[in-house]
């Protein structure tokens, strides 16, 4: 059993990432991965968000009529992201005001949606609860790999912490405005997805159809 | 009454009995949820307001206080907030005016009263409206007489409506310095409208020339040489940006904005 729960939580690090293997979440990853502070804060709040909705949809599986289901799902959902937005603008204001509608956003992270669609809706809510802690730092591992590129040779900075003494600031280094927009992202995403299926090549999807290798007459 | 009890009992089983999937069930278990995460998202909203309200004003007085240059880290912003005067002015008169309270009236929730703002017919600002009061700082050195002036200012950039406040000397016409709290410009290009290097280019900066014809700009390239003293560079990669600042300080600068409240403080009519 605890076995079992061990690889609920390690799983979803590499092997099953949600953004590398099941590339969800990428909406949110492209904006708030600019820098290293607030995509742990993201992370956080992501984390918790699908921890507990995992855990309450679990404990309610039995009683959610089919029906309604991706509703009910939805509404605990954004009650938590409300509660996590709440308790961020009152103990955390400065980062609130950088992550402004991202936070807002997590409702509409597949990731929590899927978590609660594929495993919550079958199985007890400690699992759940696990399993959601899992994908959230699946999420977040991926997400501070992104920010820490984006902001290290987009900015100079690690946490705000100058490491390259940029131009604008009478450093030398001129930093990639690209790394600060969205669609780097993307590319840093890209090359991850590459590096995480070099070094573990069963996350390559079989091929859909294969080029037939006729024999000459 | 025995049979009463027996018919609880039946409609407790029948209930129970129903599939989760029945129109009873469902209705129920909708009903049910709703009411309790309304409650506890109204539960959470309302127990922390106070928290979050101590937070933006905190936010709002050390922007005053950073752009008066009197902020340093670690200091208590209430008292340190304490040495300004906050007053309402009437922005078509450009006097002072007592029918608010200075310490809580909200600038931005005014533009949406119709009571207290109208709407802009020539906009440069990208503002929509504008209200008709407005609140501003006035900053006394210690013999009593007025030191700095922080006036809010705002306007539409490239993503977002940018936030913040312009210190003028006593003249009202010397920039000390300019500073946006609140905006969602593109973090590294627009968002370097934060960069103190860049910050630090409005001071000493004038408004108008001695002639009185507002001059102040955000542009790109060097200036000429009668320009010297309005001009400031714009930021590299953020054309739309720089625009915005240089439209939003034209703007409040101008006749629609503080002009009136500037000529009544250099006159002495206030």
């Amino acid at each position: 059993m605890a076995q079992i729960r061990r690889t609920y939580l390690v799983d979803p690090l590499v092997d099953n990432n949600p953004i590398t293997l099941q590339v969800l979440g990428i909406c949110s990853a492209l904006a708030v991965t600019s820098s290293l502070q607030v995509s742990l804060v993201m992370a956080i709040a992501v984390t918790a968000v699908t921890a507990f909705s995992s855990m309450f949809i679990s404990m309610l599986r039995n009683h959610i009529p089919g029906s309604i289901r991706i509703i009910v799902q939805m509404v605990i959902i954004a009650s938590l992201v409300i509660l996590v937005d709440q308790v961020l603008k009152a103990y955390l204001y400065d980062i609130s005001k950088t992550l402004s509608v991202f936070v807002g956003l997590i409702i509409t992270n597949c990731i929590v949606m899927g978590r609660a669609e594929a495993f919550a809706m079958k199985n007890p809510p400690i699992d759940s609860f696990i399993d959601g802690i899992g994908n959230g730092m699946g999420y977040g591992l991926i997400l501070m790999l992104v920010g820490f590129f984006r902001e290290l040779f987009g900015a100079g900075t690690l946490f705000g912490i100058t490491v390259l003494p940029t131009v604008n600031n009478g450093g030398w280094y001129v930093p990639n405005g690209l790394l600060l927009l969205p669609p780097s992202a993307f590319f840093i995403i890209g090359l991850i997805i590459w590096a995480f299926r070099t070094w573990k090549p069963e996350q390559v999807e079989e091929r859909e159809f294969k080029i037939q290798h006729v024999e000459a007459h | 009454m025995p049979e009463n009890d027996a018919n609880n009992e039946g409609l407790l089983a029948r209930w129970k009995a129903l599939p989760v999937d029945s129109v009873p069930k469902t209705v129920f278990v909708a009903t049910a949820l709703c009411l309790f995460c309304s409650m506890v998202v109204s539960a959470a909203a309302v127990s922390l307001r106070p928290i979050q309200e101590v937070n933006k004003l905190k936010d709002k007085q050390m922007n005053i206080l950073q752009v008066a240059g009197l902020y340093e880290d670690g200091i208590n912003i209430r008292e340190a907030f304490s040495a300004f005067e906050p007053k309402v002015v009437d922005l078509t008169t450009g006097t002072f005016t007592d029918q608010f309270d200075a310490a809580s009236f909200d600038d931005r929730a005014a533009v949406s009263d119709p009571d207290l703002s109208r709407a802009l017919t020539e906009d440069p600002a990208g503002l929509g409206r504008q209200s008709n009061y407005s609140v501003v700082y006035l900053l006394n050195d210690a013999a009593g007489e007025l030191d700095k002036v922080i006036l809010p200012i705002s306007g539409y950039g490239l993503w977002s409506t940018l936030y913040g406040f312009i210190a003028l000397e006593e003249d009202g016409n010397s920039i000390f310095g300019l500073q946006f709290y609140d905006h969602a410009e593109t973090p590294g290009l627009g968002a370097e409208v934060d960069n103190p290097r860049w910050k630090a280019m409005w001071s000493g900066k004038t408004l108008r020339d001695e002639s009185g014809e507002l001059k102040i700009s955000v542009a790109k390239g060097v200036p000429s040489p009668n320009m010297e003293t309005h001009h400031i560079d714009a930021l590299a990669g953020a054309t739309l940006t720089s625009t915005g600042v240089d439209n939003l300080v034209r703007f409040w600068m101008g006749e629609e904005g503080f002009a009136p409240f500037l000529d009544n403080l250099k006159a002495g009519g206030l």
